[in-house]
């Protein structure tokens, strides 16, 4: 499937930067890379616009970082072009890229000073050695490490380390910043801070960015678009809200979050609307599609956890699916709460609710026989 | 902690662990070099041992010391013995720069191959010391004679006319210790470089440095506690060399190690001799001595 070609579904919100577009800022046309015949990066595309912030997602050893070395000029792509600012860079050397690499480990000098590892790429354009000070000076005090200019880095925390890394990268203001993983070596509270610094940092100095990540909450926080990737291809290009929403197919539904997947049958389609059977009819799924389903295909249907309800009695609408199980398992999490409900099939399905309200949780006990009920619009047809 | 008895075991274990290296080097090397020193400081004599008593009750403590400074005065007069030192330190100095410039690339390929392949190589460079030290001086002086596998070449493919003297000069010396001691240069530049992190090229790549500027300001700096273990592994052993100017210099390559040679075996003047190896000891120890200070001294500056 063509990850770019997501135009004209009546129900997917049209971001503006969401299709490809041919002034793009950076653009990466049929990019592949071979690695003794195994394909690490395989036909890749992708534009990115001026001081956007993307995220590239994938498992481990998908290819993110081979992507990302391509782009900086560490690795030679086997074939395909990149395009920045209007320049084919394909064959520039890395010394010669206005773009900066933020490294998975940091690889800081550990011979240098903070200020010296910040100071490199500077000394390396042979500007006057005042305008280096005062701009590394700059610099230190934006990622508020002034105190620390003097020290070498195997005395600085993990966050200290981070924070050079990012200065050294931003110092020679590239028009593209790569940040490989860049807070994955951090523990989760300052993790979660340092993600917000980094969204302002962006917004305050509109350096373009991309992160590549492999975690699925930071993509989602971090960027305004997000490519989702799987053995060296993009699977899914689009904004946090669309993937999330619209996964295109059962791995990037499985990715973001949870979600329930019932294998269905196709019984009927009916312009855009499908009506698919679970388990021999025990369940009758409608849900909307623009892709032309044939009677007999086999679909999966999802919906997200927290698009079901949950109830005690049978929910009376035309337009809602219900299934009817038993409560299976029950967890408290203070601001909300999650089911695992055993329906007729034997099937589990997760419901997640927030808990308005202080008593909530009493309302749907252990072993109770419940109704759960979503809206036909909050299902997604998945394909593969 | 529970067991007072069992805590005191440790702590004497441990205490025994640490000790044994300082003793080791107590009872082979410093009291070795105490007996020497001390018979820098005595006089020549036909006897066994060829020296005068260590310990002479008769004399008073200043009367010794004004009798023996003669051997330390004499080395002083004597050029032979600046003249041995000086080739000796030039000698060493100019083969650890070959080995340095040899062997740091050969380190850096093989520090940069395939696991497997790396092994092999490593192999490779260890395999010579298998067969003996001297067998190999030997082999050299068969390749380098004038009737040797390399002058048979030359001469029978017609590019020269006449042998060329190549053993019994100063190239053989240089020739030999580098290949002698090539490995002591490999070895720790490769144990230094296999953990170098080849993120820094790329980053000092990335940030606008080229190939050369990249091994001048990032490989070279990182690797330079290799090149100084390394360095320095060449140049100790190098400055003493004994058996590779005796077997394959020429009648003007003197070194020390052989200058001293003489003067134990041939001359037999013991004192003289231990003199000779105590400054030959302090040349080496010193500027170790001032290196490690303005190392430790950098650290503190950092810190
Ligand atoms: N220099 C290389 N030689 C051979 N294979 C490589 C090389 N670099 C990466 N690979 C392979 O390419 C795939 C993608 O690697 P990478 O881009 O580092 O993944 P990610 O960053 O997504 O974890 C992996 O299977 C990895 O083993
Ligand atoms: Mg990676």
């Amino acid at each position: 499937m063509d990850a770019n070609n997501k135009m004209n579904k009546p129900h997917e919100p049209q971001v503006p930067d969401g299709s490809p577009n041919i002034q793009s800022f950076i653009q990466i046309q049929a990019l592949s890379k071979e690695f003794n015949g195994f394909k690490a990066i395989d036909q890749v595309n992708l534009n990115i616009h001026k001081g956007e912030l993307f995220a590239i997602l994938g498992g481990s050893g998908c290819g993110k970082s081979t992507l990302l070395r391509m782009l900086a000029g560490l690795e030679t792509p086997s074939s395909g072009k990149i395009i920045l600012d209007g320049e084919d860079i394909t064959d520039w050397p890395a010394y010669e890229r206005p773009i900066n690499m933020m490294f998975q480990s940091y690889a800081l000098f550990p011979h240098m000073t903070v200020e010296k590892n910040v100071a490199y790429g500077l000394q390396k354009e042979k500007i006057p050695q005042s305008e280096i000070d005062q701009r590394v000076k700059k610099m230190l005090d934006l990622v508020q490490l002034s105190d620390f200019g003097k020290r070498k880095p195997d005395r600085l925390s993990g966050g200290e380390k981070q924070r050079v890394a990012l200065a050294r990268a931003l110092i020679k203001n590239p028009k593209l910043l790569l940040l490989d993983e860049p807070l994955a070596a951090l523990d989760k509270k300052l993790r979660e801070q340092t993600q917000f610094e980094l969204i302002n940092l962006q917004e305050e100095l509109g350096v373009t960015f991309i992160v590549v990540t492999h975690d699925q909450e930071e993509a989602m926080t971090l960027a305004s678009r997000i490519a989702v990737m799987k053995a060296g291809k993009f699977v899914q290009i689009g904004s946090p809200t669309e993937i999330y929403e619209y996964p295109k197919n059962r791995f990037v539904a499985d990715f973001f979050g949870t979600i329930n997947i019932f294998d269905a049958i196709v019984i009927d389609q009916d312009d855009a609307q499908i009506t698919a059977t679970f388990d021999q009819s025990e369940l009758i799924l409608k849900a909307y599609t623009h892709n032309t389903t044939n009677i007999g295909d086999k679909v999966g249907i999802a919906v997200r956890p927290e698009k079901i309800s949950i109830s005690k009695d049978l929910p009376v609408d035309a337009n809602i699916t219900i299934s009817k199980g038993i409560v299976w398992d029950l967890a408290y999490y203070g601001n909300h709460s999650i089911y695992r409900v055993k329906t007729e099939s034997g099937r589990i399905v997760q419901v997640s609710t927030q808990n308005h309200k202080r008593s909530s949780e009493h309302l749907v006990e252990w072993n109770d026989e419940v109704y759960l009920s979503w809206e036909q619009n909050s299902s997604i047809v998945l394909l593969d | 902690m529970a067991n007072p008895r069992q805590a005191l075991g440790d702590l004497l274990w441990r205490r025994i662990v640490i000790v044994l290296p300082y003793l080791w080097l107590v009872l082979f090397f410093l009291v070795p070099f105490a007996i020497v020193f001390k018979i820098s400081f005595s006089d020549p004599i036909v006897a066994q041992p060829p020296f005068t008593p260590l310990f002479d009750q008769s004399q008073n403590f200043l009367n010794w010391f004004q009798g023996s400074l003669n051997n330390y005065l004499f080395l002083l007069e004597d050029n032979l013995y600046w003249v041995s030192y000086l080739r000796s330190i030039k000698v060493a100095f100019i083969s650890t720069i070959f080995c340095l410039l040899l062997g740091y690339p050969m380190a850096y390929y093989i520090a940069q191959s395939p696991p497997t392949k790396r092994n092999v190589l490593l192999m490779l460079i260890i395999l010579p010391f298998w067969t003996s030290f001297l067998l190999r001086v030997y082999a050299w002086m068969g390749i380098l004679s004038t009737n040797g596998i390399i002058n048979s070449m030359f001469l029978w493919t017609g590019i020269i006319d006449e042998p060329i003297q190549m053993l019994y000069t100063n190239f053989a010396v240089y020739l030999g210790i580098v290949y002698t001691y090539l490995p002591f240069m490999i070895l720790p530049l490769y144990a230094n470089l296999e953990r170098l992190d080849l993120n820094l090229h790329d980053a000092a790549a990335d940030l606008g440095g080229k190939p050369l500027q990249v091994f001048r300001d990032i490989t070279l700096p990182v690797s330079l506690p290799g090149i100084i273990a390394g360095s320095l592994l060449v140049f100790i052993p190098a400055m003493g060399e004994f058996v590779i100017p005796a077997l394959l210099g020429g009648l003007d390559s003197l070194m020390i190690g052989r200058t001293l040679y003489d003067e134990f075996f041939v001359n037999r003047d013991w004192p003289l001799a231990s003199a000779v190896a105590t400054i030959l000891l302090l040349i080496l120890v010193l500027p170790m001595v001032f290196f490690q200070r303005t190392q430790a001294k950098s650290v503190e500056e950092n810190s």
